[in-house]
């Protein structure tokens, strides 16, 4: 493959240094900013950030109806539009806008962790046996199909509309997983008269895939030092030496394509009907109560639920393959769900801004909601606690479960998703192959089964910050506080 | 090559430069960098399944975007993966269409190999340009 390199013409801003993690770029640094955008990250994580994340979380300060800051969290890189790490607030009330630039093309892509009473030792024999079971059961890579077998009308009609609630009444799952999701699994706002028939057609059959990329399903370790806040942790259902399961995906080509189609109307009412002009036509936006963005929320919501379906069947599976490895039921191998959450949402919540509650669109591209205890946001289950946050890792570092921290207003509580990349995904692969590096992490104890060699090598933990960076950044600005490390030994990649 | 991986453009995603002394070369190039994108060798997708469309849009710019798009569609959909095409583009007053015969085959990943899946194509710094050789796309890919 030829490839060509590119120098940044990009210039660094010059900062304002609030605290030790927080640094602003002052709304005069770029014409049109209505507010100054805000970095979360230690010196040493600001100074490794791609310029182009500069230019995108200004470019998104000059949107309509933003309150406060353009945030950009520890783990922020370039994306499209919004960087990643993005997380922007709009007052509907205010000609607030909504932008499907700043939610994503994967909607409600994810993460879930589920328990198991398992430890080390007891799966350690049946490591490879569960990896390729895992590989079998849950499709990934490019071109996979899901065994949910539906009719395009029962797509449309139920599981874009009821999302995890649909699989629990099929039998995937169980009662209390709902419990222990985001939104009980269902955004009630969706409405799938707005959703097109093409992504239907593309996201029907993909119920219960993994997808690509950097989405992955992993079984992971809880090394007794990686626990940092133990009575959190024995209530939440972890122990030392636990083995975990750990997964990354999202609404597949469905919400793919949703994001799309409302991309290309929003870019043709946006100036023309609304005066709205922006920096980069991926940041195509309408007033959040305009017919457009009415909706393209409800469209949205829809691949909310396909998400939350898909990793829901997912969970299913799990529990069918470690029932099958172990011969125990999923109950007797106590395979309860933690947590489900989203890091790719725009989600209608209130908050205080400079002393008044407003009603926001609050947009996170590639950041996780991070409620502190109270908020009626955290499912009852957790409520008393704050709201679980999983940050996922690369395949080799591990991930982190953490909570809601008492400074997360400052955020419109957002945190990380994340490790967040340092390198291209070309450059990865010109770095490494996927077969010696797979041949490598089974030398320190981590089997990895994948659907594409070259997928791998972009994932290398090279090409990552290390996640250990970004969590110490969000604990010290008070925003999500660490409960526990996972580390991975085994992993399904797409 | 007609078209070219730009390395650093972005850290999570794809971008790719497009070439063609016509329309015609231009959309195909882009065509073959989108399957390039997610399988690591192109010609060992044989044309063994055909798709026929026609797509219409306000500018070319807009034109190739949405053809790029329906590759993506077929992808999921049904599975299948584009090698070849047979373009015909035409500007009717301010409309511009694209009839447009794909020619490929479904995924198999016993036989191509398989990098990542394209979810979409982004308008971040997304470009169609003429020039003196012909036309030149700047295209980001969100995978």
């Amino acid at each position: 493959m030829e490839t060509v390199k590119e120098e940044s013409k990009i210039q660094k801003p010059a900062f304002i240094k609030i605290s030790d993690v927080v640094w602003d770029i002052p709304s005069d640094f770029k014409h049109g900013m209505r507010v100054p955008a805000r970095i979360i990250a230690t010196r040493k994580l600001i100074e490794t950030m791609d310029l182009t994340v500069y230019d995108q979380i200004t470019n998104v300060a000059t949107l309509p109806g933003i309150q406060r800051y353009a945030f950009c969290m520890p783990d922020g890189h370039s994306g499209y539009g919004f960087p990643i790490g993005g997380v922007a607030a709009f007052d509907v009330n205010e000609g607030g806008v909504i932008s499907p630039g700043g939610i994503g093309f994967d909607i409600n892509c994810g993460m879930r962790l589920v328990l198991t009473n398992l430890t080390r030792d007891e799966v350690t024999p049946h490591l490879r046996t569960l990896v390729e079971k895992l590989f079998r059961s849950v499709p990934a890579g490019v071109g996979s199909r899901g065994f949910v077998r539906l009719s395009k009308e029962e797509f449309r009609d139920k599981v874009a509309m009821q999302g995890a609630r649909w699989a629990v009444s099929e039998g995937y799952g169980w009662r209390e997983d709902l419990e222990r999701t985001e939104l009980g699994g269902r955004a009630s706002w969706a409405d799938s008269s707005k959703v097109s028939q093409k992504a239907i057609d593309r996201g029907f059959n993909q119920i219960g895939t993994l997808g690509s990329g950097n989405h992955y399903l992993e079984i992971q370790w809880l090394k007794p030092e990686n626990i940092f806040n133990e009575k959190l942790a024995a209530k939440w259902g972890l122990f030392p030496d636990q083995i975990v399961v750990m997964f990354h995906c999202g609404s597949r080509g469905f919400g793919h394509q949703v994001a799309t189609d409302y991309l290309l109307l929003f870019l043709s009412v946006m100036e023309r009907k609304y005066g709205i002009k922006i920096l980069d036509r991926e940041l195509a936006c309408a007033p959040f109560f305009s017919p457009e963005g009415q909706n393209y929320f409800r469209a949205m919501g829809c691949a909310v639920n396909m998400s939350f379906a898909n990793r829901q069947v997912i969970l299913h599976r799990i529990r069918e393959v470690f029932s099958e490895v172990f011969g125990k039921g999923p109950e007797k191998l106590g395979l309860h769900m933690l947590f489900d959450i989203s890091h790719n949402r725009g989600t209608f919540e209130k908050h205080d801004v400079d002393g008044k509650v407003k009603e926001l669109i609050v947009h996170r591209k590639g950041a996780t909601g991070s409620y502190h205890p109270g908020r009626e946001e955290i499912p009852e289950y957790y409520r008393k606690d704050g709201s679980p946050v999983i940050i996922g890792g690369s395949m080799e570092t591990g991930s982190y479960l953490l909570v809601g921290g008492p400074k997360s207003p400052d955020t419109f509580c957002s945190t990380a998703h994340g490790s967040g990349r340092t390198m291209s995904r070309t450059k990865a692969r010109k770095m490494v192959r996927g077969s010696e590096l797979l041949r490598e992490l089974e030398g320190k104890g981590i089997y990895i089964r994948t659907a594409s060699y070259a997928g791998v090598a972009e994932e290398a933990g090279f090409a990552y910050k290390n996640i250990d960076d970004v969590v110490e950044a969000a604990a010290i600005a008070g925003i999500s506080l660490p409960v526990a490390k996972l580390v991975p030994i085994g992993n399904v990649k797409g | 090559m007609p078209y070219r991986f730009i390395e650093d453009r972005t850290m999570a995603d794809v971008a790719f430069t497009a070439e063609g002394r016509s329309l015609v070369e231009l959309f195909t190039s882009a065509g073959l960098a989108v399957t390039a994108t997610m399988v690591k060798d192109v010609s060992k997708i044989e044309h063994l399944a055909t798709k026929h469309f026609s797509l219409q849009a306000e500018n070319i710019e807009m034109l190739l975007f949405i053809f790029l798009q329906e590759l993506i569609f077929y992808k999921d959909a049904e599975l299948l993966l584009f090698s070849g095409f047979d373009l015909d583009i035409s500007q009717k007053g301010e409309i511009w269409r694209l009839r447009a015969r794909a020619m490929g085959e479904e995924i198999d990943p016993d036989i191509h190999e398989l990098i990542v899946d394209v979810k979409a194509v982004s308008l971040h710094r997304y470009s169609v340009e003429e020039t003196p050789e012909g036309w030149r796309a700047e295209v980001m890919l969100d995978v």
